[in-house]
């Protein structure tokens, strides 16, 4: 009923300080809360963008992720013959050997070392990934010591902007390009000729070989075209799907430790709601006794402390909610535990979150005001009435 | 139910209250405090009847029992043919939200509500719409003359405006009975009138049956019959306080 409603509105109002302080309180936990799941979800969209659908890579057995991942010449070789990969318009097969080396890079200000991908390309990689774009500068040529890097790469690492130098693999390298491949992991990697990197590294072997599928539901039979050489001892992974997979681990991460945190927090805020709450009754035990002379029922009492305790919990989620989202022109940097290289993400709020953190701020202002509320709803009424 | 305030005019409708061999008694840690020892009286419909006695006598908790909010130990309380002793929880509480209007020495308006929104409030458990609440309720505000504090929170309404509010959320629901416990007892002499006149004229104009507790004479001399309790027992008043007894409409 829209006047009981607005009375138990009106009550959270009149109240304005100790409302806003348990708001304030549930706030708090529902922006831990909002930005664990923000942070999990950033990390999850970035991985799975990095892949492109139609996209799939070939691996050694048993891979997990990149670096584990070796794949010599003749095996290259024999997978690009595969009738189900896609021909280019020079009629050769859209596939690219690439190589993929992890090295230590100083930072920008701090010069503390971190770790960057690089990823020596072949000359369809660009084709096949086409979130890459160049935004300064020019693609390396093959055959030089020239490499790109990814924006990200480009502003926190020394050496790594345009037209700066890098020494890695003991040789000198120039970066004369600079690429933005949008929210996708490729935006923390270094780019350059496959076969420069694996003289500079005296690699014998490919890391991966990224191939574009003719069709695009021919992951199966290419798979089974491979599988079918025993000779090879490879995996055929969709690209999207590979890389989402990288996600998961850090990603749950994340989200067990926002949970666990969110979860011992909410207990405070629970007790923080139940004491605004107990105070409330008390408060009005003269007010219950008057409704309940008047002939609103048990029931109407509990609605409406529980309507307000609800309100008060609603108030808390919007605005953690409301802080949180202030939190995605934030980018993260992080180690990616799959490549221990360096990743950029951003926290990335979705309706779904959205709703469960002002669900997750209803629930506590539910669980601390209920008891509050039962206890009003069972107080005698001239026991309230002489309270009065 | 659902008549507009001051429909009914005579309290022909009104039902009779029967108190019969009433006992209550109250229970204090280890002791039981006897408060009322078997009361019994009558109130004939469209009485105005006020309840004398020192303090603790048990004026409260008997208008308590035959306002429905507190329960009988022993004997019968009988309301037209209704006997509430035997009403359950939710039973009684209709009863109440029917039959009764209540007025308190202090008010007991609700604090965050407008002088309408109060007076609307008993009108939620009808079924009457929004906007029927709403004319009835201003037209009960208008019967006690705030028409013109409607939409004012009782912090912004004087003691006798605050009491007249409450009065017309007690007939707001157009009530046969009206209990009143101390209805003047935070007022000044004026106020105190004021409230008084309107309760007077509640009962003779409207045939409200008011049951009223009180401690001050000027407010029993209004009544038709005056009963006083004394350590929980009904006194017989003096029969030269009793005016009028027969015939409440012909009281001037
Ligand atoms: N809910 C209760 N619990 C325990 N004792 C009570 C309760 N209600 C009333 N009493 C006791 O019962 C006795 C009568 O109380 P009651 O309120 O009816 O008196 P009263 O005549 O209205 O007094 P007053 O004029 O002071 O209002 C008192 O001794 C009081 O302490
Ligand atoms: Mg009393």
């Amino acid at each position: 009923m829209a006047l009981l409603a607005s009375y138990s509105l009106r009550n959270l109002l009149a109240r304005r300080m100790t409302t806003a302080l348990t708001a304030g309180g549930m706030a708090l936990v529902v922006f831990v809360f909002a930005a664990a799941l923000m942070l999990a979800e950033g990390l999850r969209s970035t991985l799975v963008q990095t892949g492109s659908s139609g996209n799939a890579l070939v691996l050694r057995k048993g891979s997990k992720s990149e670096i584990e991942s070796v794949v010599d010449r003749n095996a290259a070789a024999l997978v690009e013959t595969s009738a189900e990969i896609a021909k280019a318009g020079d009629g050769a097969a859209l596939a690219a050997r690439e190589v993929v080396v992890l090295i230590n890079l100083a930072k920008r200000g701090t010069g503390e070392a971190s770790n960057v991908l690089l990823r020596g390309i072949g000359e369809k990689s660009l084709a096949l990934r086409p979130q890459v774009r160049m935004v300064a500068g020019r693609m390396p040529r093959f055959g030089s010591s020239e490499i790109c890097a990814g924006e990200g790469v480009a502003r926190r690492f020394k050496g790594a902007g345009l037209g700066e130098t890098l020494r890695f693999g003991m040789r000198e390298w120039t970066v004369v390009g600079i690429f933005d491949a949008g929210a996708t992991g490729f935006s923390s990697e270094i780019w350059g000729d496959a076969d420069q990197f694996m003289s500079a590294f005296r690699r014998g072997a490919y890391t991966l070989v990224l191939v574009k599928l003719a069709r695009e539901d021919g992951l199966a039979a290419f798979r089974q075209s491979l599988e079918a050489d025993p000779r090879l001892q490879l995996d055929v992974k969709a690209e999207s799907a590979f890389y989402a997979e990288q996600s998961e681990m850090m990603a749950k991460f994340l989200r067990i430790l926002g949970m666990s945190l969110t979860a011992i927090f909410s207990i405070g805020a629970m007790i923080g709601a139940m004491i605004t709450m107990h105070a409330a009754v008390a408060g009005r035990t003269g007010e219950i006794g008057t409704l309940r002379a008047l002939g609103f029922p048990r029931r109407s009492i509990l609605w409406a402390f529980v309507l307000e305790a609800l309100l008060l919990g609603l108030l808390g989620g919007a605005v953690g909610l409301a802080a949180a989202s202030g939190l995605q022109f934030f980018t993260i940097s992080t180690m990616n535990f799959q490549t221990f290289a360096e990743l950029a993400f951003g926290f990335a709020l979705t309706p779904g979150i959205g709703l469960l953190s002002l669900g997750f701020g209803m629930g506590m202002g539910l669980l601390g005001g209920f008891i509050p509320a039962l206890r009003a709803a069972r107080i005698k009424i001239v026991d309230a009435l002489r309270a009065a | 139910m659902s008549a507009p305030v001051g429909q009914q005019g005579s309290g022909s409708g009104s039902p009779a209250i029967d108190i019969r061999a009433v006992s209550k008694s109250y229970v204090r840690g280890q002791q039981t405090v006897p408060v009322l020892k078997d009361v019994s009286f009558h109130i004939s419909p469209g009485e105005f009847v006020a309840l004398m006695g020192p303090s603790g006598s048990g004026k409260s908790t008997l208008l308590n029992l035959i306002a429905g909010i507190d329960h009988v130990d022993a004997g019968t309380i009988l309301v037209g043919d209704t006997d509430i002793t035997t009403l359950n929880e939710s039973a009684l509480a209709r009863w109440r939200s029917r039959s009764i209007g209540f007025i308190f020495q202090f008010y007991n308006l609700i604090p965050v509500l407008t002088a309408l929104e109060n007076v609307e409030l008993p009108l939620l458990l009808t079924p009457l719409s929004a906007r029927e609440r709403r004319e009835h309720a201003t037209a009960a505000l208008a019967l006690v003359g705030l028409a013109d504090r409607m939409d004012h929170r009782p912090s912004e309404l004087s003691g006798g405006q605050q009491q007249r509010t409450a009065i017309a959320r007690a007939i707001v629901t157009d009530p046969d009975i009206l209990v009143a416990d101390e209805p003047t007892g935070d007022l000044d002499r004026v106020s105190a009138g004021e409230i008084l006149d309107l309760m007077a004229g509640l009962n003779k104009s409207l045939g409200k049956t008011i049951v009223m507790v009180t401690h001050d004479p000027r407010a029993a001399e209004r009544a038709h019959l005056v009963r006083s309790l004394e350590k929980g027992l009904l006194i017989d008043s003096d029969p030269a306080d009793q005016k009028d007894h027969a015939d409440p409409a012909l009281h001037p």
